[in-house]
Parts: C-alpha cells; sequence; structure tokens
C-alpha cells in the first residue's frame, strides 16, 4: 500500500513537470509581453533593458527553472500587466471562481441527479420526454452562446438579474463572499446555470441510462416480487446502485467546472482566476499564466491520485494483485 | 401569481433604486487602469481613471483645444527661448485639504522624470523646473521647444507632502512588482474623489465639493461607477439592460441596436488614429515576395498603384459599416500640418494603377505577404481581407498572415515584415509626433515604428530641426513640406481615420472627445 502510493505520488510529480515544460515552451508563441509593456514612445534601448531586467532574454529552460524555484518557495513571480505578485491576485480571485463552481457544482448533482431519477421512472411520460429533449439543448451549446441566451432572455429582456459582474461582496478576512447580499446572489444566478448545465445534463443522462440497466436486473424484479414498495425499490435499492458510476464521474466533473470556468467568466467578467487568466494571454502575462496553469494541473493531479487511492481501498481486487507481485 | 407579484416587486425595488441613485454615472469600457500611480504607464485607460481625480496643469477639452487646469496662463519667457513660465492657479486645495502650490509642481516634475516614471520621454527636453514664487514655476528645456505644453495634458501633480508621509516619492517599480500607496490611493486636485477601488472589478468616485471649478462645469454626476466588462456582447448587454448608463469601446456591430433602443444612443466622432499600410521600400530584396533579386516595393510606381488598387469607400462601406473616415494621409484630422486636401489625396483607379505596374516592370505582379493584427484595431483582419482582394486585381497576390498584436507588432519593430498593417494616434496633436516615429530613417530612439527602410539624410535633418524651431509659422511651412515628400514618396497606404462610438442613456451630455479620454466634470445628467 505505502509503496503504491509513493509510486503514484512520484508519477504525479512528473507529470507536473512535464506540464510546466510544455507551457513553458509554448509561451514564446504567444508573443512579445515587452511589446503590451511599454508605450508606442520607447526606444530600443527601453526593451533591451526590460527584457534583460524580466530575464526573458534567457533561453526558455532556464526561464522555466527560475520559475520552478520560485514556485516551490510558493513564489510565482510578479504579474507583468498588474504589477502585483501572481499569488496575491490569485488569492484575491479564487473566492469568485470557488463559489461560482461549488454553486454551479452543486446545482449539476441535485438537480442532475433528480431529474434523472424523474426520467428513467416516468420513462414514457411527457414531462420526461421534454426533459429529455431540453437536456439535448445543454448538452450541444456551446456554454458562451447559453451565457449570452440568458443574458438576453433574462438581464436585457425580462430585466430580472444582472447581466454582469458579482454584485455586492462582503469580506470574511480574505475571503469575499456574495453569498451574503441579494445582489450578490442574484449575479450569481445565471452564471451558475451557464456553467453547471452541461454537468447537470451530462449527470441526468448517466443516472438515467444507470436507472434503466438497474431496474431491469434481477434483484429489483425480486424486489417487485416480495412487494415492496415503488419508492422504496427506486431509492433504496436501483438509485444506490446506480450511483457508483456517478460520484465517480462528478469527482472528476468537479475539477473541469474549475478549470472551465473560463468561459463563463469572461462572458459574464466574473472576477475570478478564468477571467484573469484571459486577460494575462491577452497580454502575454507569463507569469499569471504559468501559475494558472500550473495550479490548474496540481489540481487535476490530486483528484486524480484521490481516485486512484479511492478504487484501492474499495476494490479489493487491487489489493490482492498488489499482493501477488 | 406568486412569481409575477415576486416580478412586480422586484421591479418596483429596481425603480426605486434608480431613482435614487439618479445622478450616477455607471461607466463601462473593456480595460481597467493598471495602476493609480499617476506617473507610472503611460496608456489610455489609466490615463482615464486619473483625469476625474487628478489634474495636469492644462488639459485638452471635447474639442480638443488646450484648457487651463492647474495653470492659469503659460508662455515662452520674453528674454529666453529654453524657459517656459507658466502661471499656478491659487486657493486650490488636494483632496486631503492640503494646498497646491508651485512646491508641488516642481515635486511632480521632478518625479515623472525618475527612472521607473514612463512618462520620462514625454518631458526628455525638460532639465530644470523651478519654482520662482508660490504660484509661478519656470520650466527650462535643453533648447526652444515650441510645441511643450503639448506633453504636459497628462501629466498629473500630486501633493509633496502627501507623497511623503505615504511613502510614495517614487514612482513604483511596476515591473518589480512594487505596490505602494499612490498604486491604490489617490489624491488629487481634481473633481472627483477615490472612495474604493477593486482592479479589474470596480472603481467608485464621488464628487469632490471642494474643487476649484465646481461652479465653472456642469459637475452634475455626483457618483462615478467604473466597471470593465471584457466580453463585447456583454458590455452591450450591460447598456441594453440598463445597468451601464455611460458605454465606451462599443462594437460597431451593435451600434445599430444600442440606437434602436428606448432611451439609448450613440455619438460619434472622428478618432485620434489613423489606419494604415507601411512596406519595406528600403531593402535590395525582400523575403515575402516571389521577385529575386529585387525588391518591387522600391519602385515609387508599384507604391503608388497599390495604394490606387485600394477601395477606402468599399471599405467604410462594407467592413466598417459606415464607421470610419477614408483617409489620404497618415495623419488625424485635428493634428496640426493636416489638410483636407492631402487627406483627399487617395484616389481608386484600376487602370491607371494597372499602367502603373506595366511601367514598373510588374505587368504580370507579384505576391507578397501581408502581415496584420487580429485584435488591435477594429476589424483590423478584415480590413487587410478586403486589401487582399483589391490587390489581387491588379495582379499582386497577397498572402495574409494575421496574429495577434503582442506577435504583430514586434515584427515591425524588428524589421522582419515588409508589407504591414498600423494604426498610429498623436498625442501631442503635432505632426512632428508622426515624422519623428514614422517618417526619420530607423536609429536607436528615433524612427522607431519606421518599418519602411526609408531614409534621406536632409529630411532627417529637416524633422529634428522641427524640435527646436520657434518661429512658427516657418515650422508649419516645413512641416508641410515634409508631408508633401512623404505624398509624393507614397511611404505608406492611409486606410482611414477610426471613429469613435460611446454609447450614453438618455440624460448623458457628453460630446466624444478624440482622445477617448472622457473627462466627467463636463457631462451633464438629467
Amino acid at each position: 500500500m505505502f509503496a503504491y502510493i509513493v509510486r503514484r505520488m512520484f508519477q504525479s510529480v512528473i507529470v507536473l513537470l512535464v506540464v510546466g515544460l510544455v507551457a513553458f515552451s509554448m509561451f514564446r508563441f504567444v508573443g512579445d509581453p515587452i511589446d503590451n509593456m511599454l508605450g508606442q514612445e520607447r526606444t530600443q534601448a527601453d526593451i533591451e533593458r526590460l527584457r534583460t531586467e524580466l530575464g526573458l532574454d534567457q533561453p526558455f529552460p532556464v526561464q522555466y527553472f527560475k520559475f520552478l524555484q520560485g514556485a516551490v518557495q510558493g513564489n510565482f513571480g510578479v504579474s507583468y500587466r498588474q504589477g502585483r505578485p501572481v499569488s496575491t491576485i490569485i488569492a484575491e480571485r479564487a473566492p469568485a471562481t470557488l463559489e461560482l463552481a461549488f454553486v454551479s457544482g452543486f446545482l449539476a448533482i441535485t438537480l442532475g441527479i433528480a431529474l434523472g431519477v424523474f426520467t428513467a421512472i416516468r420513462r414514457q411520460g411527457v414531462a420526461a420526454n421534454v426533459i429529455m429533449t431540453i437536456s439535448l439543448i445543454g448538452v450541444s451549446l456551446p456554454t458562451f452562446l447559453i451565457g449570452i441566451l440568458l443574458i438576453y432572455i433574462f438581464s436585457v429582456e425580462l430585466d430580472l438579474l444582472p447581466s454582469f459582474g458579482r454584485g455586492e461582496t462582503v469580506k470574511i478576512g480574505n475571503w469575499s463572499t456574495g453569498f451574503l447580499t441579494a445582489s450578490g446572489l442574484k449575479a450569481l444566478i445565471l452564471p451558475a446555470i451557464t456553467l453547471g448545465l452541461y454537468q447537470m445534463t451530462l449527470i441526468m443522462r448517466l443516472v438515467r441510462s444507470e436507472m434503466l440497466e438497474v431496474m431491469r436486473a434481477d434483484y429489483v424484479r425480486f424486489a417487485r416480487a416480495r412487494g415492496l414498495s415503488d419508492r422504496v425499490i427506486n431509492f433504496r435499492h436501483a438509485l444506490k446502485n446506480t450511483l457508483v458510476p456517478v460520484i465517480t464521474i462528478t469527482g472528476l466533473q468537479l475539477g473541469s467546472i474549475i478549470a472551465f470556468a473560463i468561459i463563463t467568466e469572461t462572458v459574464f467578467q466574473w472576477p475570478g482566476v478564468g477571467l484573469l487568466f484571459i486577460n494575462a494571454i491577452q497580454f502575454v502575462d507569463i507569469p499569471v499564466m504559468a501559475a494558472y496553469l500550473m495550479l490548474i494541473s496540481v489540481m487535476f493531479v490530486t483528484i486524480n491520485l484521490i481516485v486512484d487511492l479511492l478504487y484501492y481501498a474499495i476494490d479489493p481486487r487491487l489489493r490482492v494483485d498488489a499482493r501477488a507481485t | 401569481m406568486i412569481l409575477r407579484n415576486l416580478m412586480i416587486a422586484a421591479s418596483a425595488t429596481a425603480l426605486m433604486a434608480a431613482g435614487a441613485s439618479a445622478e450616477t454615472l455607471r461607466w463601462a469600457r473593456a480595460g481597467d487602469a493598471l495602476t493609480l500611480d499617476p506617473h507610472s504607464q503611460n496608456e489610455g485607460p489609466s490615463h482615464t481613471i486619473r483625469h476625474q481625480m487628478y489634474e495636469p496643469l492644462i488639459i485638452r477639452d471635447v474639442t480638443g483645444a488646450f484648457e487651463p487646469a492647474l495653470a492659469t496662463e503659460w508662455g515662452p519667457k520674453a528674454d529666453d527661448p529654453n524657459v517656459w513660465v507658466f502661471k499656478l492657479r491659487e486657493g486650490v486645495k488636494f483632496h486631503d485639504g492640503a494646498d497646491f502650490n508651485a512646491e508641488d509642481v516642481v515635486f511632480s516634475f521632478e518625479r515623472a522624470k525618475q527612472p521607473n516614471s514612463d512618462m520620462k520621454e514625454l518631458i526628455g527636453s525638460i532639465t530644470e523646473v523651478r519654482a520662482v514664487d508660490d504660484y509661478t514655476v519656470e520650466i527650462v528645456t535643453d533648447g526652444p521647444n515650441p510645441i511643450l505644453p503639448s506633453n504636459l495634458t497628462n501629466l498629473f501633480i500630486l501633493d509633496k507632502g502627501w507623497a511623503e508621509a505615504n511613502n510614495t516619492v517614487n514612482v513604483q517599480d511596476f515591473e518589480g512588482g512594487e505596490i505602494t500607496y499612490a498604486t491604490t490611493n489617490a489624491n488629487g486636485t481634481g473633481p472627483y474623489v477615490l472612495q474604493s477601488r477593486e482592479p479589474d472589478v470596480k472603481t467608485v468616485m464621488v464628487r469632490n465639493d471642494n474643487y476649484w471649478g465646481i461652479d465653472q462645469f456642469p459637475m452634475e454626476v455626483t457618483e462615478i461607477v467604473y466597471t470593465p466588462i471584457q466580453n463585447a456582447a456583454t458590455r452591450v448587454a450591460a447598456m441594453l439592460s440598463g445597468e451601464v448608463n455611460f458605454l465606451q469601446d462599443m462594437p460597431v456591430q451593435d451600434i445599430d441596436r444600442v440606437n434602436g433602443a428606448d432611451g439609448l444612443m450613440v455619438k460619434q466622432a472622428p478618432q485620434n488614429r489613423v489606419i494604415f499600410f507601411g512596406m519595406n521600400q528600403g531593402a535590395d530584396d525582400i523575403e515575402a515576395d516571389n521577385v529575386d533579386g529585387k525588391n518591387p516595393l522600391s519602385d515609387v510606381r508599384v507604391r503608388q498603384a497599390m495604394s490606387m488598387a485600394i477601395n477606402r469607400d468599399a471599405i467604410k462601406q462594407v467592413v466598417m459599416r459606415g464607421q470610419s473616415q477614408p483617409a489620404g494621409m497618415i495623419a488625424p484630422p485635428f493634428v496640426n500640418g493636416w489638410t483636407s486636401d492631402m487627406d483627399g489625396e487617395s484616389t481608386t483607379d484600376l487602370a491607371k494603377a494597372k499602367e502603373l505596374m506595366a511601367e514598373a516592370g510588374y505587368a504580370d505582379g507579384f505576391s507578397l505577404r501581408l502581415d496584420c493584427p487580429n485584435d488591435r484595431y477594429i476589424n483590423d483582419e478584415a480590413i487587410c481581407q478586403a486589401a487582399v482582394g483589391m490587390l489581387g486585381q491588379i495582379g499582386v497576390t497577397v498572402n495574409l498572415d494575421a496574429k495577434p498584436k503582442a506577435q504583430h507588432f514586434p515584427l515591425i519593430t524588428d524589421g522582419k515584415t515588409d508589407f504591414y498593417m498600423l494604426g498610429w494616434g498623436v498625442p501631442t496633436y503635432d505632426s512632428e509626433y508622426i515624422f519623428n516615429f514614422l517618417v526619420h530613417g530607423r536609429e536607436d530612439d528615433i524612427g522607431t515604428w519606421n518599418g519602411t527602410g526609408y531614409q534621406d539624410d536632409a529630411l532627417d535633418a529637416k524633422i529634428k530641426s522641427l524640435a527646436s524651431n520657434t518661429d512658427l509659422d516657418a515650422r508649419n511651412a516645413d512641416i508641410a513640406d515634409i508631408w508633401r515628400v512623404v505624398q509624393d514618396n507614397a511611404l505608406y497606404i492611409p486606410i482611414h481615420h477610426q471613429v469613435l462610438n460611446w454609447g450614453m442613456a438618455e440624460g448623458v451630455g457628453i460630446e466624444v472627445d478624440a482622445e477617448d479620454q472622457p473627462k466627467v466634470k463636463y457631462f451633464t445628467l438629467n
């Protein structure tokens, strides 16, 4: 068991290093940050001076090594665009993204499971068919289009919800939250739906098909034969067995909700890390891009590590194999 | 039913909220100020925000004309052409109550000349700033500088005492990530006082009721809420839904939409930015073409033919949806040296263009690569695409290479492109600025944006002499001569002047200013 964990940790570190290396080798194709940083009145001497100051005249493996040196000590450098330490900026922006991800994840799971069960049980019903049809929209329409559509309906036409921003926020320590004000909660609705819609329809369709599968299983038929009520059969027996694959998928999707908040955040001008990343790309803000990519890969690697370890704990066969070798 | 009641209640509260904040300017544009430090980052959106809180000695009003701000009178000293004398406004106070006087001006100029300052190039000719008395300042330059005031309109004055007390005597080291008190706080003499600021999210300012000009200007906005909204569609939606009542960076395709909406309108004016193509005519042979051993662009007839092939009206109608003004010279209309005659010199004449091509020995044409940005100017890539088709008609086969600005502009400054798009704005409103960067041969600190390879020693000497020529009539004659050379050589292919569009709710009264620098003290609101 211990050897397995060590091995997996080691693999994770290698993955992180490779991600960083690929990222750094790509940065020079994004463009020259110097050009955005100095105005049109700059001279060649200014350009050379700044390039040396930022270390951009060095080959990318050297730049990467320097980045790693700092990153290990928690120092991600200074943003070219904002002129402030990247770690501070990300810490400021993280609450907005995490709150958005939390709400949309919550919506996706609860609604996804509820609607999935409903459409599986009432397979032939009109309502179930309507839901299934609508869910196709959620899977097939791109996020930015859904976002703009929602803005158009609820902000421009109905004038009910704000089209951009986070509303009023309240500071608790270093954490700025939008949960405590009316405008903050209102501002959350549209982005959360936009971000969670795809995951919701995915979970719903997954639950539905798993559930249909399970309903055909022998033990459900025996349960029916025993005269158990529909409620007990549906929720205690069928749903429970449905949830195993759903939980696996949901865990992995949680990572992508945070990572892919980029588009939703751009559409709604949501002041989170995704918007920060988009700004960084346009400005060629290398320190911010590097830190963001590393953080996202750390997140994915950690989630995968936990999932693997959980399998190890849950599935006895893995342990048997390990002992045999 | 419950839902409907809720909706009525919600809209009622919304109405009440709108009523209570009737004098709030809710202002959105694509980007935010990078820092509040008045001398760090010489950049449009940063200056715009600073202009509400800080003031320079002189500002430009909405028409671009000089207007006294912290200085009331100015002029060259009678007996010494190297010195400018500024009389300062008396009785002005900073936001924290401190008095404004000559000491603050001297301090601010010295601060702006520090190595970390981004304003130092603009005032590079200044050797000394001295206080004669409390309300008179003399600025000494390294030679006569007839257009010095043009370089001072974004040079903000801050309080010496405040800077010392808050440890911000030095300009922040922006690239080094330094944050000083002045990065996030402001203490100017301006019409609005900073209330709160979250970079890239929201900046709130309230009216300075002790402002010296409170009776002189409308000053009808009591609160400014500034929000950057990056996504163009969301920005327009925020205006359509009434969350924003003043919008900069209006997307061209949404102008009709906003104009058609109840209670909204779009005002426009020519912008201080001209769009043109540059051609590498100095090299003996160029890489981006298919002609070996010689450079077709070095022949003036080819350059003239290419310019004649461009149908500027078609670009205006189809690509820009009417939002441009065809150009015949590479100077925006209000710049000293611009003439309507020269700006009308571009004509479209395919027959003549083909004739010129044949005369130059390129009857069968040649091929060429055009480098173009795709995220810098309004519809930049689409303009290039249109030009590709038009040049094809005279046999010039153009391969378009469009890329983000961060990759495009280094090509020009590094001399790696032979045919490129560039846009130019003139902060000093004088042709000398254009000549220095675009016409003078490329040297270390002059001609830095001249990617044409053009160099003429006599012309360069003439350009350099403009800087110290105090005889304004003779100077203007020289400017006209230089323009004639630029025009006759078809140094560049002018395309058009960009048009600025500001969206505003009914009741917001302001004219569009060419610098894209709204100054809220001029706004009316009802």
